[in-house]
């Protein structure tokens, strides 16, 4: 089984979030990056478990700049087989959907996984684009992810439940929790992941859709107020008189 | 020229983020001096109450909502024959399944989980970094694709009703096979993402035998319940219940954190709540911050007292 992992660069959950250049761009400035987890928690690591079930090979692919190397080489670690990075700035979504596309198109992928969302943009919908571009079905929100043969069981998410489905591959499928458990690179892996190829593939060519005209924070709370525990029972008067919550 | 707009049709009833995204699409029709047509799929009653939220027609059509390519042919098919340029989705399951496509085959820009109406050269606000920030973001290509953040915008009764027709379209093969449909929420609860009132508890419970009265508080209510993501990860409480950056993001009028000690990952999944109120036993954790009323004692203190208040309230209202 050939399997493709698109993986995104995210600072790390604990980060402040702040902006300069007049709220422009985002403070970079001591933030940790992380591989975005849904990307490294969910969707590589099933496809890491199918690899070792069934076998097969597991590719990276990153649209980003070399400051995306870092990310690479920890999805490397954690036991991908090689990776691809598209030298390109992501700037915009359905920009990304195209270069990972282009990239994919013709090249034999059973199974192209995406996590759900990024946890700096939220938008789940990077994943559905690639799926339109290479004419592929696209699972949505999966939790489990089972493979007999060219058929995958898949549950996802549906409005109010959950839904079970076969597709058989190609086909494109963006992760969410439950799908796997998260995994720890090893030394071995580590040491490993230095010598694993990286190739850096030059961007296709495309027009960003949409840009980001400024960054703001949402307005900080004015305050808590807080009730005697002895006298819990007032906060549903206030509740309702106060807060007009119920 | 026109707004095309997709409602979710759920056994014939339109839950309100589809409401939402009908009455979202309404203004930017208004806006732009145009109409607002709402497509469905399934059989639905008279208009559905598509035209009390702004939509000039409703156009049902017959095509296997499990399938986003098909919903996505569907859409495009619409679009085209409407003449619309702007295309809006709830941000909910089908929304973030079936927009990217329709944004992919038609070239167009997509901002997804919109949180205001578009602004002068078609800005969307919208939510960034997990709600820690917002982000006004520019679309920049003739098509234009919005997805609606729900219980974010509310809906604007009209009183008027939509005119209803088919929509003729051949979907044809889905590659899609539905094998089981789970439901995960008990009868009569409303799903997290479109709750208004939100019951929440966390590590502080102690255990799954004590989630009683966050159960029985959350029905006297009317709200649903939730949980953190530590207690999901033991398997106290259900996957689907965990709210915060790697779960559920809700952003109900009312979220009442039992024992739950807000770490920066759960806040980010809640802080669009409209009221948060905190009940912990520990006066410094970091939840208080958030928080616009604060109960600091013992849960299974405290809880009863809340429970006792909200039955009389409820007998009294």
């Amino acid at each position: 089984m050939k399997i493709l992992v698109c993986i995104s660069k995210a600072p790390d959950t604990t980060s402040k979030i702040a902006f300069t250049d007049g709220g422009s761009k985002f403070d970079e400035n001591g933030v940790q990056f992380i591989v975005n987890p849904y990307d490294e928690w969910y969707a590589l690591v099933r496809a890491l478990e199918l690899k070792e079930t069934i076998g097969g090979t597991v590719t990276i692919l990153s649209v980003g700049g070399t400051d995306y190397e870092p990310i690479i080489r920890k999805a490397l670690a954690i036991g991908a087989d090689e990776a691809v990075r598209i030298d390109a700035a992501e700037s915009d979504s359905l920009y990304v959907a195209k270069q990972i596309a282009a990239y994919a198109n013709g090249k034999g992928f059973d199974i192209i996984f995406c996590g759900k969302e990024t946890i700096n943009f939220n938008g789940s919908i990077v994943p559905g684009m690639v799926a339109e571009l290479l004419d592929l079905p696209f699972v949505s929100l999966a939790n489990k992810l089972n493979v007999n043969g060219n058929t995958a069981t898949i549950e996802r998410e549906v409005a109010g439940g959950e839904e079970v489905i076969e597709v058989n591959t190609p086909f494109v499928v963006s992760a969410a929790k439950g799908m796997a458990e998260q995994r720890i690179p090893n030394m071995r892996g580590i040491m490993a992941a230095r010598t694993k190829p990286l190739e850096v593939v030059p961007a296709a060519a495309a027009e960003a859709a949409t840009s980001v005209k400024s960054y703001s924070l949402p307005p900080a709370k004015s305050g808590c107020k807080y009730i005697d525990a002895e006298n819990a029972g007032s906060l549903i008067q206030l509740l309702h008189e106060e807060a007009k919550a119920i | 020229m026109s707004v095309l707009i997709y409602a979710e049709n759920q056994n014939g009833k339109f839950p309100k983020s589809a409401l939402e995204a009908v009455s979202y699409g309404a203004e930017v029709a208004a806006m732009m001096g145009t109409d607002a047509i709402a497509i469905t799929c399934g059989s639905i009653n008279g208009d559905g109450g598509l035209g009390n939220a702004g939509a000039s027609n409703v156009w049902v059509a017959n095509a296997p909502t499990s399938d986003s390519q098909l919903m996505g042919k569907l859409i495009v098919a619409a679009a085209a024959k409407a003449n619309a340029n702007v295309i809006i989705f709830s941000h909910d399951v089908a929304g973030k399944m079936v927009a990217p496509r329709v944004a992919a085959r038609l070239d167009a820009g997509l901002v997804p989980g919109a949180t205001a109406l578009p602004g002068a050269d078609f800005v969307v606000r919208k939510n960034v970094f997990s709600g820690k920030a917002i982000a006004d973001v520019a679309i920049h290509t003739t098509n234009k694709v919005i997805t609606v953040l729900p219980n974010s915008l509310g809906v604007k009764n009209t009183g008027a009703t939509a005119a209803v027709e088919a929509f003729a379209f051949d979907a044809g093969a889905s590659r899609i096979t539905v094998k089981e449909v789970k439901s995960e929420n008990k009868d009569g609860e409303i799903p997290l993402p479109e709750a208004e009132l939100v019951v929440s508890a966390g590590r502080g419970m102690k255990g799954p035998e004590h989630w009683g009265p966050i159960e029985e508080l959350a029905k006297i209510l009317g709200a649903t319940t939730a949980c953190s993501r530590p207690v999901s990860d033991i398997g106290w409480r259900p996957h689907h219940e965990h709210v915060g950056q790697t779960g559920v993001t809700i952003r109900p009028n009312l979220y009442i954190a039992v024992g739950i000690s807000g770490a920066i990952q759960h806040l980010a999944g809640v802080n669009g709540s409209k009221i948060i109120v905190v009940i912990n036993k520990d006066p410094e954790a970091p939840f208080f911050k958030a928080a616009d009323y604060g109960i600091v004692g013992d849960a299974f203190e405290v809880l009863p007292k809340i429970i006792e208040a909200a039955k009389a309230f409820k007998a009294a209202h």
